[in-house]
C-alpha cells in the first residue's frame, strides 16, 4: 500500500473510558487489504474467547478497503462483532454512504469497545472524535426522527454516514439491525442489539480528502474502463430498473419463492408484489450508495388516508427489496402491495432485521394455526396468513418484549421453537433465519455452512438454478463450487466491492485496481487471500462453538418441493460430509 | 460551455460527479471537487446538486478585494491564484454555496464548466450546454 494512505489508520474507541486512539496498522491492511479480511483479523485480536455478545468487551468493528473512494461500487462497510443472535461470528455489510465516509474520515477501520454509562452516540469527523449525549433520542418511536435530529446537530451534510439503531436495538432484540442513510442496513445477526447493549444510539462518520494513487494517468484510464463497463452492463441496468425485487417474478414462476413459512414455494398472487407491479404502482424514488452509478435502492411512495378525518393523507417513503418482499410478504401470505409496505415501514421504524422478523412471524403463525401457542401467548393477537393489522400489532409486542413469548420470538425461531415446539418448521440455519430462496440443495447447504449463514456467502441459489434441468452434480462437486465462491467473495468483501459488481471486477481487474493503490497482488495471490480469510472466520466460529455435527436442517425444506423436485436427503447428507472435509471441520 | 442541472429528480445521490471533478483536478477521492450533492433533508426527500450557476454578474467576483476572480466567457469566473489572499469573501457571497474551499492552500475552488462531471453522470441529471 502507499505510505501516505490513511487506510492504515485504525481508530480504537473505548466508550467506557471515553478515550480514543489511532494506530497505524500497515501490516494489517497490506496482508488483508481491508473489509472482511481486516475485520476478521481485528475481531480475532479484540474479541476474547467466550465473550458475552452483550458485554462491553464485545467489539464493534467497521472496516473499509483500499478501492473505496477510488473506484466505483467499492461501497460496502463490513461490520464484525460477536452475534447475540447466533452466539457466534457476527458479520454484516451495509452500503449507503458508510464506506466512503469512513475512508474520507481518514480510517481503514474503527474498533469500538466498552459501553456508555448513559445513552450516547459517537461522532467522528476526520480526526475529531466526540462522545455525544443521546438520552433524549433513546426510546424514540421512529428511526426516521432519530436520524433527523442527529442530522440537524452534526456537520458534514452530503459527506456523512449516520448509522443508528431503533427501539429493537435498544431493547436487545437479537436480530435488531443498524440503519444507515435511512434505508440501508447492517441487517443481519444483530449488530443493532450490540449497539443497544453499549447504549450506543448511533455512529456518525464524515470527512473529505484526496487519496494517493501510484500513477494518476493509469488510475484515470482504468477508472474510465470500469465506469463504462458499469453503466453499460445489462446486469446493472436490471438492478437500476426494478432493483432486487426483479427476482420475485422469476423465482415465483420457478417455484423457489417461499410462501407461508415454506408450506409452498410459489403462489399466483405473488405477481401483485413483483418488482414490475411495485414499480408501476408505487416506485417514488431511486437511491444509490455513494460512488455507485447503478442506484438499485427502490423507494415506494405510500399514500394513506387518515381514517377519522376526511381529505387528510400522509405519504410515507418506504424502501423495498427482494428479501423483505419475501420475508414480510410471501412468507406471511401478504400479497397486497400496500399491506406489504406497511409492514416494511413498521420494521424500518423500529430497526428490526426484516428477514428474521418475517421468518419469526411466519413460524408463529404456523405454531398458532397448529395450536402450539394461543392468544394467551400472543396477547390476544390472532395470527393468520395475510392479516396485516395482526402482524403490525405482533411487531409492536415483539419490539417491546411484552411477555415471555414475544421475548423468545425476539431471540429468533430457534429460541421460540425450543420452548413451544415446531422445530421442524422453524426455518433457521446455524441459528439464523432463512433467506428467500428455496431453489434446491445448494441454497440450503449454503445457508448452513456459509460463515454468516447468508445466501450471499456462496450464492447456493445461483448454483441450484444453473443445475436445473440437468443431472445434479455429485454433491462433492456442488460443495467445492460453493466453497470456491465463498472464498472469492472474501476477496470482494475485503475490497468492499458490492457483490452486484462482481462481474465488473474479475481477478485481473482487481489486480490492476490494487496496483493503483500500491498493492502488488496477482490473481493467485488474491485467491490465496480469499482462502485465508475464510479460514480465519471459520477458526473464530469453531473457537466459539460452531459444530457442524450439532447443526441440523429444518424438516420443512425436505417436505416442500424445490424447483428440481423434493430435495434428496441422501444427497444432502453426502454434501454435508463433503463440506466438513472441504472446511476441515 | 456551461454546466447545468437539468433534472434533480433523476438524481440518485451516487456522487459520481463529485469523484469525477476531484479526480480531474488531480485528487482522487474527494479532495478537490467543485460540485456537491447532498440530500434535501434526509434520503427520503431526494437530492440537491450544488453547482456554480455561471452568473452573468457574479457576486463572488464583485466582493473579491484583489480582482482574483476574473469574469469567464460564458458566465462564472476564473481564479487567478497569484492574486488571491484567501480572505474567503467569495465563499460568503455565493448564495448557492458553490464556492468550495481548498483547506490546504486556503483558496477557493470554483467550477470551470468543463463538463467532465456531466459526462460521468449516469442518470442525465447534469449536462454541459452551450451558454
Amino acid at each position: 500500500m502507499l505510505p501516505q494512505d490513511t487506510l492504515a489508520n485504525v481508530l480504537y474507541v473505548d466508550l467506557s473510558r471515553r478515550r480514543h486512539r489511532t494506530e497505524r496498522r500497515e501490516d494489517l491492511f497490506r496482508k488483508n487489504l481491508g473489509g472482511a479480511g481486516a475485520a476478521a483479523q481485528l475481531l480475532a485480536e479484540n474479541c476474547p474467547e467466550g465473550t458475552d455478545p452483550f458485554s462491553p468487551d464485545n467489539p464493534i468493528i467497521l472496516a473499509t478497503g483500499p478501492l473505496c473512494g477510488l473506484f466505483p461500487l467499492a461501497s460496502k462497510t463490513v461490520a464484525m462483532f460477536k452475534s447475540p443472535h447466533t452466539g457466534n461470528l457476527g458479520e454484516s455489510h451495509a452500503g449507503g454512504r458508510s464506506s466512503v465516509a469512513l475512508r474520507m474520515a481518514g480510517y481503514g477501520a474503527v474498533v469500538i469497545t466498552g459501553a456508555n454509562e448513559k445513552p450516547g452516540y459517537l461522532a467522528v469527523h476526520g480526526d475529531k472524535v466526540h462522545f455525544r449525549d443521546a438520552r433524549a433520542l433513546w426510546g424514540m418511536g421512529s428511526l426516521f426522527t432519530a436520524g433527523r435530529v442527529i442530522r440537524e446537530n452534526e456537520p458534514g451534510p452530503g459527506l456523512r454516514s449516520i448509522m443508528r439503531i431503533g427501539r429493537a436495538g435498544e431493547n436487545l432484540i437479537t436480530y435488531a439491525s443498524v440503519t444507515t442513510e435511512s434505508y440501508r442496513h447492517f441487517g443481519r445477526l444483530g449488530l443493532g442489539a450490540v449497539f443497544g447493549s453499549k447504549r450506543l444510539k448511533a455512529v456518525v462518520l464524515s470527512g473529505q480528502r484526496g487519496l494517493p494513487v501510484a500513477d494518476l494517468k493509469g488510475y484515470r484510464d482504468l477508472y474510465e474502463e470500469i465506469h463504462r463497463a458499469a453503466v453499460e452492463s445489462p446486469a446493472m441496468k436490471k438492478y437500476h430498473d426494478l432493483g432486487t425485487p426483479e427476482n420475485v417474478r422469476p423465482l415465483n414462476k420457478l417455484g423457489g419463492l417461499p410462501v407461508r413459512n415454506l408450506a409452498a414455494a410459489g403462489d399466483e398472487r405473488a405477481e401483485a408484489i413483483s418488482g414490475e407491479r411495485m414499480a408501476e404502482g408505487y416506485l417514488g424514488r431511486r437511491l444509490a450508495c455513494t460512488h455507485c452509478p447503478v442506484g438499485c435502492v427502490h423507494i415506494a411512495a405510500l399514500r394513506e388516508p387518515y381514517e377519522r378525518e376526511a381529505y387528510f393523507y400522509k405519504t410515507s417513503m418506504i424502501s423495498y427489496d427482494y428479501e423483505p418482499t419475501y420475508s414480510m410478504g410471501s412468507m406471511l401470505g401478504v400479497f397486497q402491495p400496500e399491506g406489504l409496505l406497511k409492514l416494511l415501514d413498521a420494521v424500518e421504524k423500529v430497526g428490526l432485521d426484516s428477514m428474521s422478523a418475517g421468518v419469526a412471524l411466519a413460524w408463529a403463525t404456523e405454531a398458532f394455526e397448529k395450536k402450539l401457542i394461543s392468544v394467551t401467548e400472543t396477547q390476544g393477537v390472532i395470527l393468520s396468513w395475510g392479516d396485516v393489522p395482526a402482524y403490525q400489532l405482533a411487531i409492536k409486542h415483539l419490539v417491546s418484549r411484552s411477555n415471555e413469548f414475544y421475548t423468545l420470538l425476539g431471540r429468533g425461531v430457534m429460541a421460540a421453537s425450543g420452548k413451544y415446539g415446531g422445530r421442524e418448521y422453524a426455518l433457521a440455519f446455524g441459528g439464523n433465519e432463512m433467506p428467500g430462496y428455496h431453489t434446491g440443495p445448494g441454497a440450503h447447504l449454503g445457508y448452513l455452512f456459509g460463515a454468516r449463514h447468508s445466501h450471499l456467502d456462496n450464492a447456493g441459489y445461483s448454483a441450484d438454478q444453473k443445475n436445473l434441468g440437468k443431472e445434479p452434480p455429485p454433491p462433492e462437486k456442488l460443495v467445492s463450487g460453493l466453497v470456491a465462491e465463498e472464498e472469492w467473495r472474501q476477496v470482494l468483501s475485503s475490497l468492499v466491492l458490492c457483490f452486484f459488481a462482481r462481474g465488473l471486477y474479475p481477478p485481473e481487474t482487481v489486480s490492476r485496481a490494487l496496483e493503483c493503490c500500491g498493492f502488488d497482488m496477482n490473481a493467485d495471490q488474491l485467491k490465496a487471500l480469499g482462502k485465508d480469510v475464510l479460514r480465519t472466520k471459520y477458526a473464530f466460529k469453531v473457537r466459539e462453538g460452531f459444530d457442524p455435527r450439532a447443526e441440523s436442517l429444518p424438516e420443512r425444506i425436505f417436505q416442500t418441493p424445490a424447483p428440481g423436485g423434493a430435495i434428496d436427503r441422501g444427497y444432502v447428507e453426502r454434501a454435508i460430509s463433503a463440506y466438513r472435509k472441504e472446511l476441515g471441520l | 460551455m456551461r454546466l447545468n442541472v437539468v433534472d434533480t429528480d433523476r438524481c440518485v445521490g451516487c456522487q459520481v460527479c463529485m469523484f469525477a471533478c476531484s479526480r480531474l483536478h488531480g485528487q482522487p477521492g474527494l479532495g478537490a471537487n467543485r460540485i456537491a450533492v447532498r440530500s434535501a433533508g434526509g434520503m427520503e426527500r431526494g437530492f440537491v446538486a450544488v453547482v456554480c450557476r455561471a452568473c452573468a454578474d457574479p457576486p463572488c467576483a464583485a466582493v473579491c478585494p484583489n480582482d482574483a476572480l476574473a469574469p469567464r466567457k460564458g458566465g462564472g469566473v476564473l481564479l487567478k491564484p497569484d492574486l488571491c489572499t484567501g480572505c474567503g469573501h467569495c465563499r460568503t457571497a455565493c448564495p448557492v454555496g458553490a464556492v468550495f474551499w481548498d483547506e490546504k492552500d486556503q483558496k477557493p475552488m470554483i467550477c470551470v464548466h468543463c463538463g467532465y462531471c456531466a459526462r460521468h453522470c449516469p442518470h442525465e441529471v447534469l449536462a454541459a450546454e452551450e451558454s
